[in-house]
C-alpha cells in the first residue's frame, strides 16, 4: 500500500537532495571507520601492509562471490541457505575428479555441476513444488552436507595437481593473488547482469512486486529457478577455491559461509524483503566483515570474542542502515 | 468521434448456475468517457472480469473496432489494447517510473544491454506529452498514489492500448489528486482514448462522464447521455423497486433518555477522520454511511486505537479513555469486527473454539494450563447461540462457509461481553441466509444494552439495522439521519452523495 508516501502534491520536487541518504551508505562508511580503527590501533602489528590487506582478499574471496549470486536470490526476495554446504561438496567432487586423472578440466566440471545440480533441485522445488525457499534450502543444506560427508566417509581428498592449485586459490601472477583477479572478474560481471540486463532488472521487478512483475509480462518462476543456479554455481566455485587454497577438498569447508554470506549481502544494502540489490554493496560487506575477523585476530582476540563483536557489529550497522529493511 | 472503438453485445454470465449477467450490451467510443454504475452486486465486476479475460462470457459477443476478438486472459485483453488501471497491482515499488513503464520492454544496446537512456528519453517524453508532472528518474515508492495512478496509465498507453477500465480511481486520493487526476481523463479524452470509468460517486460522474450505464441485478437498465438525465433518475435506476423483504426494519425500543455509553468528542485522525462527534446510549444501533474513502473504516479504526488520533476524546460511560492500541480499546471494552475477517478477523488454519476464545484466554485458565472444560463449554453455548454451522467446536475455521466464519468473529467478541460493539462491513461477502441471521444478532446484542455502530456499503442492510444513520463526508460527519425519517433507499443515497 503505497498510503505512506510523500505529499503526493508535490512529487518529490527535490529528489536530487532529498534523495541522498546517508543511511544508504551505511557499509561504505562503516567499513571506512573499521580500516581507519584498525590502521590506527594496529599499525605496528602490520595491519596495513600490502601482504596482509590482500591476505584479507583471500580469505572473503569465498564469501565474497557466493555473496554475488546470493544478492540475486535476495533481490527477489528468496533466500539460499545451502550454499556452504554446497561449497564443501564441490570442493570433494573437484578434488576426486583431479586425482582420478581428468585434470583441472575435469574438476571444474565436477565442481561446477555439483552447485548447479544442487542449484537446479533448489530452484526446481522453490518454484514447481512452492515450497518456500527457506525450508527447501534448509532442507537441502543438510541433505548436501550429509552427502559430502559420505561421499568420502569424512576423509579429505589431497590434490597434487599445481596448476589446479594456482588458479584455484594459492597461486599469485605478479604481486596479485588469483582469488583477488577471480573477485574482481565477477564482480564486474554480476554488477553488469544486475544493472544493465534485463535479466537483472527483472530480477528486482520479482522481488520488488511479483504480482506486478506477472502482469508486466516478467517470467518470475523462470528468474527464480535461474537465481537458484546462480547461488549454485557460485557455490561450486567457492568449492573450488577452498579445495585450490588449501590443496584439498575437505567436507568441513564452508562451515557457516551461509551466515556470513547473507550478512554480507544485507550489510551492504540489499534489502532482505527482495526489490533492492546491490552488487558492490555485497562485495564491501564481505570484505568488511573479513577486516573485521582479520583486525580482531591480529588484535589477539580467541574466536568467541571474535564471534561475539562480530555480531555486535552486523547488528548495528544494519540497525543504523537501510530504512528498506522495515519496508 | 462517435464510431464504438469497443462493443459487448448480449454478454451472459452464470456461475453454478446463478445468472450474474444476463443479455447485457455495452459499447463505448472514442475519445468518451463512459460511466458503469450499479449497487452492489449489479455486475459491473463480472463484465469488466470478462472485458479483460479473467472470465469468459457464456453468451454474447466483444468487438473491437468492429472485429468479434476472443479474450481468455489479460494477455488477450493486452494485445486487444484493453487495459485495467489497477490501484496499485502493476507497479515495482522499488524501481524507477522509467524502469515501470518499459519493464520487459526495454530498448537494449548493441550489446543486448539496457539502454536505459533511451528509456528515460523514451519516458520522458510520453509523460510530456501526457502533461505528468512526475520524472522518469523518480522511484515510484516515493510518490503519492495519484501519481502511480498516471504511471500506471502512462504505462498502459505506452502499451498502445485504446480503452482504459478505471475502477474507483478517486477512492485513495485527497481532493487536489482528484483534480489532477481529472484533468489528466480530458486530456486523454482530447486525444481520443474510450475510458469506462466504474464509480459511486455522482458528482464525479456527472463532471467527466459523457455517458452511463447502469447495471442491476446482472440486468443492463438503460444508457443514458449524462446531460439528458439527472440524479434523481440516475439514483431510482441504481436502485429500482426490488426492496428486500428480509432487510425490513423493525422499530426498537431502547432508552432514548439514557446517559451514552460511548461519546466521541471532536475526534480527528490524519486526513480520513475530522472532528467528529457521536454519541451512542445503550441499546442503541447507529450507522454510518458514506461513499468509499469517506473515512468510515478509519473511524472506527482510530476509535479502537489501530490508526492513531490526533485530537479528540474518546468516552466510555461518560469517563474519558485514552485509547492508544488495540489492547487499551478491549480494556476499555470495545470490540471490532473488522471488514476483511479472513485476515483481521480469524486466525483461519485454527479451529472454531481456539478462535472463539482467543480474546478471553486469560479468562480460562486453570493455574498455569488452559481449562480445556471450561473452553469447550463456552465454545459450544456460542455455536447454538450464533446457529453456526460446524459440525464440531474443532473443525478448521476455514472449512466453514463465510457466514459462518463471520458469525465465528462476532462470536470472539461476544465471549469477551464488550460495552461498545464496532462493526465494519459485517455482512460483506456472505449469501442472503447468513445476511439475515447476522443482522439478527447484531439487534439481539444490542437488545442487552450495547452500544453498536455500523459501517456498511449495502444500505439496504443499513436502513434495516441502524436506529439513526449519519453521514460520513470527507472525514466529517455531515449530516444525522432519524431511521423513522427515511422513507427510501433512494433518500438515504442522496443523503451519501453529500447533497
Amino acid at each position: 500500500m503505497p498510503s505512506k508516501g510523500i505529499n503526493p502534491a508535490t512529487p518529490a520536487p527535490f529528489a536530487g537532495l532529498k534523495g541522498f541518504d546517508w543511511r544508504n551508505y551505511i557499509v561504505y562508511i562503516a567499513f571506512i571507520g573499521v580500516l581507519i580503527y584498525f590502521s590506527v590501533t594496529l599499525y605496528s602489528d602490520g595491519f596495513l601492509t600490502t601482504g596482509n590487506l590482500l591476505n584479507i582478499v583471500r580469505q572473503t574471496a569465498t564469501i565474497s562471490l557466493m555473496g554475488l549470486a546470493m544478492t540475486f536470490v535476495i533481490s527477489t526476495g528468496e533466500i539460499d541457505l545451502s550454499v556452504g554446504s554446497i561449497a564443501a561438496l564441490s570442493s570433494l567432487t573437484g578434488a576426486l575428479a583431479v586425482s582420478h586423472g581428468f585434470g583441472v578440466i575435469g574438476g571444474l566440471v565436477a565442481g561446477l555441476g555439483t552447485g548447479v545440480l544442487v542449484g537446479l533441485v533448489n530452484g526446481m522445488l522453490v518454484t514447481k513444488a512452492a515450497i518456500p525457499s527457506f525450508l527447501v534450502t534448509l532442507g537441502t543444506m543438510g541433505a548436501v552436507k550429509g552427502v559430502a560427508m559420505w561421499v568420502t566417509d569424512t576423509a579429505p581428498v589431497p590434490i597434487v595437481s599445481d596448476t589446479f592449485n594456482f588458479i584455484f586459490g594459492a597461486g599469485d601472477i605478479g604481486p596479485i593473488p588469483v582469488l583477488l583477479i577471480w573477485t574482481l572478474v565477477f564482480t564486474i560481471i554480476a554488477h553488469v547482469i544486475l544493472r544493465k540486463t534485463s535479466f537483472g532488472r527483472q530480477t528486482l521487478a520479482t522481488g520488488g512486486n511479483e504480482t506486478a512483475a506477472r502482469f508486466s509480462g516478467v517470467k518470475t518462476m523462470r528468474i527464480k529457478l535461474l537465481v537458484f543456479l546462480g547461488t549454485g554455481l557460485m557455490a561450486g566455485l567457492a568449492g573450488l577455491l577452498y579445495a585450490g587454497r588449501m590443496n584439498a577438498g575437505r567436507f568441513s569447508f564452508g562451515e557457516g559461509d551461509e551466515l556470513s554470506v547473507i550478512a554480507a549481502v544485507i550489510l551492504g544494502g540489499t534489502s532482505l524483503f527482495g526489490g533492492v540489490g546491490t552488487i558492490i554493496g555485497t562485495v564491501v560487506g564481505a570484505i568488511m566483515i573479513g577486516t573485521i575477523n582479520n583486525g580482531l585476530i591480529i588484535m589477539g582476540l580467541d574466536v568467541s570474542q571474535q564471534m561475539m563483536i562480530k555480531g555486535l557489529i552486523i547488528i548495528l550497522a544494519v540497525m543504523f542502515g537501510k530504512k528498506a529493511i522495515k519496508k | 468521434m462517435d464510431q464504438p472503438v469497443l462493443e459487448m453485445t448480449s454478454i451472459s454470465k452464470a456461475f453454478n448456475g446463478i445468472t450474474v449477467l444476463d443479455d447485457v450490451s455495452f459499447s463505448v467510443n472514442k475519445g468518451e468517457v463512459h460511466a458503469l454504475m450499479g449497487g452492489n452486486g449489479a455486475g459491473k465486476s463480472t463484465l469488466m472480469k470478462i472485458l479483460t479475460g479473467v472470465y469468459s462470457a457464456d453468451k454474447g459477443e466483444i468487438r473491437i473496432e468492429g472485429k468479434p476478438v476472443a479474450i481468455h486472459s489479460y494477455e488477450d485483453a493486452r494485445a486487444n489494447n484493453i487495459s485495467m488501471i489497477f490501484q496499485e497491482f502493476s507497479l515495482i515499488p522499488t524501481l524507477t517510473v522509467a524502469q515501470n513503464i518499459f519493464l520487459t520492454r526495454e530498448t537494449k544496446t548493441a550489446m543486448r544491454l539496457l539502454d536505459d537512456r533511451d528509456n528515460k528519453i523514451r519516458t520522458a517524453k510520453l509523460l510530456n506529452d501526457l502533461g505528468v508532472d512526475i520524472k522518469p528518474d523518480d522511484v515510484v515508492q516515493s510518490l503519492g498514489v495519484g501519481y502511480w495512478q498516471m504511471t500506471e496509465i502512462a504505462k498502459a498507453l505506452s502499451q498502445e492500448a485504446q480503452v482504459l477500465i478505471m475502477d474507483e480511481p478517486t477512492s485513495s486520493l485527497t481532493k487536489t489528486e482528484t483534480e489532477v487526476l481529472f484533468s489528466f481523463i480530458e486530456k486523454l479524452k482530447a486525444k481520443g482514448y474510450a475510458i469506462i470509468y466504474i464509480s459511486h460517486r455522482m458528482d464525479e460522474i456527472f463532471k467527466i462522464c459523457d455517458r452511463i450505464t447502469i447495471l442491476r441485478d446482472g440486468r443492463k437498465i438503460t444508457t443514458e447521455v449524462i446531460k439528458e438525465t439527472n440524479l434523481e433518475t440516475v439514483i431510482q435506476h441504481i436502485v429500482g423497486k426490488s426492496f428486500n423483504k428480509a432487510f425490513e426494519w423493525v422499530e426498537r425500543d431502547y432508552a432514548k433518555e439514557a446517559a451514552p455509553v460511548l461519546e466521541l468528542v471532536g475526534v480527528s485522525s490524519g486526513e480520513r477522520v475530522r472532528d467528529v462527534s457521536l454519541s451512542i446510549r445503550p441499546g442503541e444501533i447507529v450507522g454510518i454511511a458514506g461513499l468509499m474513502g469517506s473515512g468510515r473504516t478509519e473511524l472506527l479504526r482510530t476509535i479502537f486505537g489501530i490508526d492513531p488520533m490526533d485530537g479528540g476524546e474518546i468516552r466510555i460511560g461518560g469517563k474519558r479513555r485514552v485509547i492508544r492500541s488495540a489492547t487499551d480499546a478491549i480494556d476499555a471494552g470495545i470490540a471490532l469486527i473488522p471488514e476483511d475477517r479472513r485476515v483481521q478477523g480469524l486466525v483461519l488454519q485454527h479451529s472454531v473454539r481456539d478462535n472463539m476464545i482467543l480474546p478471553v484466554i486469560r479468562k480460562m485458565k486453570k493455574g498455569l494450563w488452559l481449562d480445556d472444560r471450561k473452553a469447550n463449554d463456552v465454545s459450544k453455548r456460542m455455536v447454538e447461540r450464533l446457529k453456526i454451522k460446524t459440525d464440531s467446536i474443532f473443525k478448521t475455521s476455514n472449512l466453514l462457509s463465510g457466514g459462518n466464519q463471520q458469525k465465528i468473529v462476532l462470536a470472539k467478541w461476544l465471549a469477551n461481553d464488550p460495552e461498545v460493539l464496532l462493526l465494519d462491513e459485517p455482512t460483506i461477502g456472505v449469501d442472503i441466509g447468513a445476511k439475515t441471521e447476522i443482522i439478527d444478532i447484531v439487534r439481539e446484542m444490542a437488545e442487552s444494552g450495547k452500544a453498536v455502530l455500523v459501517v456498511s456499503s449495502e444500505l439496504p442492510e443499513l436502513l434495516a439495522l441502524s436506529d439513526r444513520v449519519l453521514i460520513m463526508h470527507e472525514g466529517r460527519l455531515i449530516k444525522e439521519l432519524q431511521r423513522q425519517d427515511i422513507h427510501t433507499e433512494e433518500e438515504l443515497q442522496y443523503a451519501i452523495q453529500g447533497y
